[in-house]
């Protein structure tokens, strides 16, 4: 067990000294955050003023929270669709990735995990440090948001890693998986609230977005740290988001074993 | 023996633009080989403009009025703006991938030709899926004609028919300017996002909820807000923000002819930057 732990351990290392040595794409990075954020500040503090100052449970404080939260999580979840594994199914790299000695999904979860931990340091905390300083952000005073809210961060870059994952695996039947991926980044961002926060969506549309995962990779980590979700609610949040990690899991690990029978690769 | 060097230049446009034609036509040809695959990227793209437009609808179901405009006239923003864009995208987005050619060297091929670098690039490839993107922005745009309260006049159509025109040669523009400055950048090709795709998301927005900063940045240096939201305050006679006059609506050309000047001597510089894939 121990030898499994350090294993993981070190792959998630690795992830993040891999992403430490793109210094410069991180800052484009912050860059475009930065710039989206201003945009959407600007929008959404006008449809909460337009409302009278108070919009479905937000004022102008916690919608700024909203945004500089969400904003500066893009660079730790995957809303894109893109990974690696796509491009090793289709060229046949992937019969290398089978012969090691570690399990294929942990193996590139604990990686993923790792280098997106990186973007917190020039993307995400500068992302959210421009958000509190420029425009002003309403944020819990208790410690339990933000304990609960790093625990609920964390799962929701497993749940994301864990939806792009089965969208890449899929490529075992399909070889050209773009498609898939461009959808996967449209209805994603979408259901996640990207760009508009999931309250302000009409009932029956925020019926289909909670029949997603997508809402626990970005709507539920942005609730519980910044309090909008607290108490008993932000537990079940999080209870949640265990549940939709676990079967995204799940459907990968099922999806890879068949893939696995019916892999064949040229050469040697 | 070859006719002598002096004769070629005076050659006829047909004979100069063959070899463009030829490549444009062979992208065409090949994206509708694939047909499963031309039919999921169209369905693709359908999709990301409705949840574009469903976007700026989930707010007006919050609320009436946003930024001193009703759901019909910033449909008309989305409609003007959200078509030109894509089809700028139809013929230029494909410059994104030169941070691609010259992280791979392969820039280098297109310095060999006799014909310049810039109308290869842009010759290089045309994705026909943006057309699906375009149906959206075309149905918005019918929406908010017939639905908002339109001054109709010869001249309003002379404004929107060259606020269509400049729109699209300013989105053109911002593409050609971030492949510039992807010279400098390479690894760091997202930070031309913030104008390029933030320009597009700016120009759907009304203008007047912006703050002094993003006046600046997307009325006057990457000059978005004439795109569409600017002209259609005067289709639909609506006061302008500070500090734009009500004559603003009239000026995309000349945003156009900026962004231009700007993105063509950006690129100029980047290509004077570049040293070679070393191949």
């Amino acid at each position: 067990m121990r030898a499994l732990v350090r294993t993981y351990g070190r792959l998630l290392v690795s992830g993040f000294h891999e992403a430490s040595h793109y210094r410069l794409a991180a800052f484009a990075g912050l860059v475009a955050n930065v710039t989206f954020g201003f945009l959407k500040s600007a929008v959404l503090f006008a449809t909460v003023d337009a409302s009278g100052g108070h919009l479905r449970g937000y004022a102008v404080g916690s919608m700024s929270a909203y945004v500089w939260l969400s904003q500066g999580m893009l660079g730790l979840v995957n809303l894109s669709g893109g990974h690696e594994l796509g491009d090793r199914i289709r060229t046949g790299d992937i019969a290398v990735d089978f012969a090691r000695p570690v399990d294929l999904q942990l193996c590139y979860l604990a990686r993923f995990v790792g280098a997106r931990a990186f973007s917190l340091l020039p993307r995400g905390l500068p992302s959210v440090a421009v958000g509190a300083l420029v425009v002003g952000m309403a944020m819990p005073s208790s410690v339990t948001p933000y304990l609960l809210g790093l625990v609920s961060l964390l799962l929701g870059v497993a749940v994301s890693f864990a939806c792009v994952y089965v969208i890449h695996v899929i490529g075992f039947w399909l070889v050209e998986t773009r498609g898939l991926q461009i959808l996967y980044m449209v209805v994603s961002g979408f259901f996640a609230g990207l760009f508009v926060p999931l309250p302000l969506f009409p009932g029956w549309l925020l019926a289909i977005a909670d029949a997603t995962p997508f809402p626990s990779v970005l709507m539920t980590p942005v609730d519980v740290l910044s309090g909008r979700v607290s108490d008993v609610a932000a537990v079940h949040a999080v209870l949640l988001q265990v549940a939709w990690l676990a079967g995204t899991l799940l459907v990968g690990r099922v999806l890879t074993g068949a893939g696995l029978r019916k892999l064949e690769v040229q050469g040697g | 023996m070859a006719e002598p060097a002096a004769v070629r230049p005076a050659a006829p446009w047909r004979t100069r633009l063959a070899p463009y034609r030829a490549v444009l036509a062979s992208r065409v040809r090949a994206q509708r080989s694939y047909r499963v695959s031309f039919a999921l990227d169209l369905g693709s793209s359908l999709l990301v403009g409705i949840v574009e437009l469903a976007e700026v609808w989930i707010l007006f179901h919050n609320v009436t009025v946003l930024g001193g405009m009703t759901f019909a006239s910033i449909a008309l923003v989305f409609g003007i703006a959200d078509m030109a864009f894509s089809l700028a995208d139809l013929a230029l987005g494909h410059c994104d991938r030169l941070p691609t050619y010259l992280r791979a060297g392969t820039l280098d091929v297109f310095y060999l030709r006799p014909q310049p670098v810039l109308a290869q690039l842009v010759a290089s490839d045309i994705s026909l899926r943006r057309l699906a993107r375009c149906v959206v922005g075309a149905a918005a745009l019918g929406y908010g004609l017939t639905a908002a309260d339109v001054r109709w006049s010869a001249v309003t159509v002379l404004l929107l028919a060259v606020t269509f025109v400049s729109g699209w040669a300013i989105f053109a523009a911002l593409f050609i300017w971030a492949a510039g400055l992807q010279f400098f950048l390479v690894n760091g090709a997202e930070m031309t996002n913030a104008f390029v795709y933030g320009g597009r998301y700016a120009a759907t927005q009304p203008g007047r909820v912006w703050p002094g900063a993003l006046k600046v940045v997307f009325g006057f240096v990457f000059p978005v807000a004439f795109a569409a939201y600017l002209p259609v305050l005067r289709v639909v006679d609506l006061p302008s923000p500070h500090p734009f006059p009500a004559w603003a609506g009239w000026c995309a050309p000349v945003a156009a002819v900026w962004a231009w000047a700007a993105a063509l001597a950006c690129w100029r510089w980047g290509m004077r930057h570049y040293q070679g894939g070393g191949g």
